[in-house]
């Protein structure tokens, strides 16, 4: 009986062990998975809660009631893995043997690593909506503020879901004019980025979404240093954006226990990863899903849902003493917020940049336009991400690989 | 792409100014790149993050992000953007005569 290890058991270490437990026979394979946690956050939920638009509890559910019968679950902070052993020892003082390893331990927030980030203004006039706490401590922030300079900070690239700092400044512009208060407000995006977004088609549609909506945008801006009692951010060419309420999205990296595996991982803890087979580039029993790996993709739960037919085919491949197939694209497909019940979709992978048209095929809902249809998909996206992305069902007409039809090749936006 | 001469050698380089083929680059072209991007006095720190991407890039197929560069090649975040003001990772790469660091995505 082969051993399957799965570390992280979030989006992608749910959907590959199940997909695993759907393709391998109980006598042919043990599945465990590990996570420190029984929380499962639904991610997308997050930008909702400080505009009270979802509660907590509603985008949290336990982690083990989203696996299939038949897979073995370890509570536990992980230790490190010992990649020439096959082996991961846990904190609890357990090790589990593999003969496969998954590693979807995601990304973690790293807010030390910015200067003065983490003083006396974190969670009174500076946060984060990229976690559960800080998510509501900035509701209720919101609640009470009543004018002034509102700012929303990406610290450096990479970061999960590229689009969210952007979709928070559409509906911090929403929230602002139904309470009135809209005049009172302003609200600046400052980005290390060139321009709005990091595909160059998408930057321009989304650029001119925020001069509509009256948000400046602060471009090439690399945060050097937080000062909360002078709330101030300078970049690290001297330029100063002074906030009363500071939206930061901080540095990210991958899992700590990574950087402790020797071999394992890069020097910001992702792992090193084949572009299209998700093999680890470190040893060949090492499979990788979702924002844990360093492949040039978007770190996005849609990025992590199309990488699992691939990593789990690859599983079986590799097994086999077969060629792994190199399939995955890099496909990724993101709904973006732009308040007023309405939204826009994208949908790119390695080689294609957004384009516009219909998606998934002519018929299909609209590309690169906000809609009211789009924003409709956004919030079933959270049903179908409960009740068929995890337990790893398959969508007729929806594979993992872009989809070209309904899309206008060589179309300018 | 457009071709250009630099210190008497001819290079081509794309829409930014960043090689295309970094086996065209030289070391003696570092003084004449460097001048291009305001900087006239190299000093040893410059030189030393110069030949740090170079052999990044040689390793891994990219040049280093400027956090990562803050990480690993001995010169910190704040000192890489007072020799490089305009941008520690792009800057360094136009002059080291590698692509554009393809850490943004």
């Amino acid at each position: 009986m082969k051993r399957i290890v799965v570390l992280g058991c979030g989006t992608g270490g749910t959907l590959v062990a199940n997909r695993l437990r759907q393709r391998f026979d109980r006598h042919a394979a043990r599945i465990t998975v590990v996570d420190q946690d029984d929380v499962h956050v639904y991610q997308p939920g997050l930008l909702f809660v400080p505009f009270g638009l979802a509660l907590a509890e509603d985008i949290v559910r336990p982690r083990r009631r989203q696996l299939h019968a038949g897979i073995d679950v370890a509570i536990s902070a992980i230790d490190r893995v010992d990649v020439d052993g096959n082996v991961v020892h846990l904190s609890n003082g357990e090790s589990l043997d593999y003969d496969v390893l998954v590693v979807a331990t995601g990304a973690v927030l790293v807010p030390e690593e910015t200067e003065g980030l983490l003083g006396t203004g974190w969670l009174q006039n500076v946060f984060t909506f990229y976690n559960l706490e800080g998510a509501q401590a900035l509701g209720d922030r919101l609640a009470q503020f009543e004018g002034g300079r509102l700012v929303v900070n990406v610290v450096d690239m990479p970061i999960k879901c590229p689009v969210a700092p952007l979709e928070f400044c559409f509906l911090a512009d929403w929230y602002f004019r139904e309470r009135g208060i809209r005049d009172q407000v302003d609200i600046t995006y400052a980005t290390p980025l060139d321009g709005a977004f990091t595909k160059p088609a998408a930057s321009h549609a989304l650029a001119g979404l925020l001069e509509e909506k009256g948000i400046e945008l602060v471009t090439e801006f690399n945060a050097g240093e937080y000062d909360e009692a002078a709330r101030t951010i300078t970049s690290y060419d001297g330029r100063v954006v002074p906030f009363d309420v500071a939206v930061v999205i901080p540095l990210h990296g991958g899992a700590p226990y990574v950087g402790r595996s020797e071999h394992l991982g890069d020097e910001l803890n992702f792992v090193p990863t084949d572009n299209r087979t998700l093999q680890s580039q470190v040893r060949p029993n090492i499979f990788v899903i979702g924002d844990a790996a360093n492949v040039p993709a978007s770190k996005a739960g849609s990025v992590t849902h199309f990488e699992g037919e691939t990593v789990v085919d690859n599983i079986e491949r590799f097994l086999d003493g077969a060629d792994l197939d190199a399939s995955y694209d890099g496909h990724a497909n993101c709904f973006i917020e732009t308040g007023f019940h309405k939204a826009l979709l994208i949908d790119f992978n390695y080689d294609t940049e957004p384009l516009p048209g219909h998606f998934p095929g002519p018929l299909g809902v609209p590309l690169m336009k906000e809609s009211r249809l789009n924003h409709l998909g956004k919030l079933m996206f959270q049903w179908f991400y409960w009740h068929v992305l995890l337990p790893g069902r398959d969508v007729p007409g929806l594979g993992s690989a872009m989809p070209h039809a309904g899309k206008k090749q060589g179309a300018r936006t | 792409m457009t071709t250009t001469s630099i210190a008497g050698h001819t290079v081509d380089v794309n829409d930014e100014g960043f090689f295309v083929d970094p086996n065209q680059w030289t070391e003696d072209m570092v003084p004449a790149l460097a001048r291009a991007e305001g900087i006239d006095d190299l000093s040893e720190q410059h030189w030393q993050v110069i030949r740090f991407m170079r052999s990044q890039y040689q390793e891994k197929g990219t040049g280093p992000t400027v956090r990562v560069l803050g990480k690993t090649s001995g010169v910190t975040v704040k000192e890489l953007y007072t020799l490089f003001p305009k941008g520690p990772a792009k800057v360094a790469a136009k002059i080291a005569g590698i692509p554009k660091p393809r850490g943004c995505i």
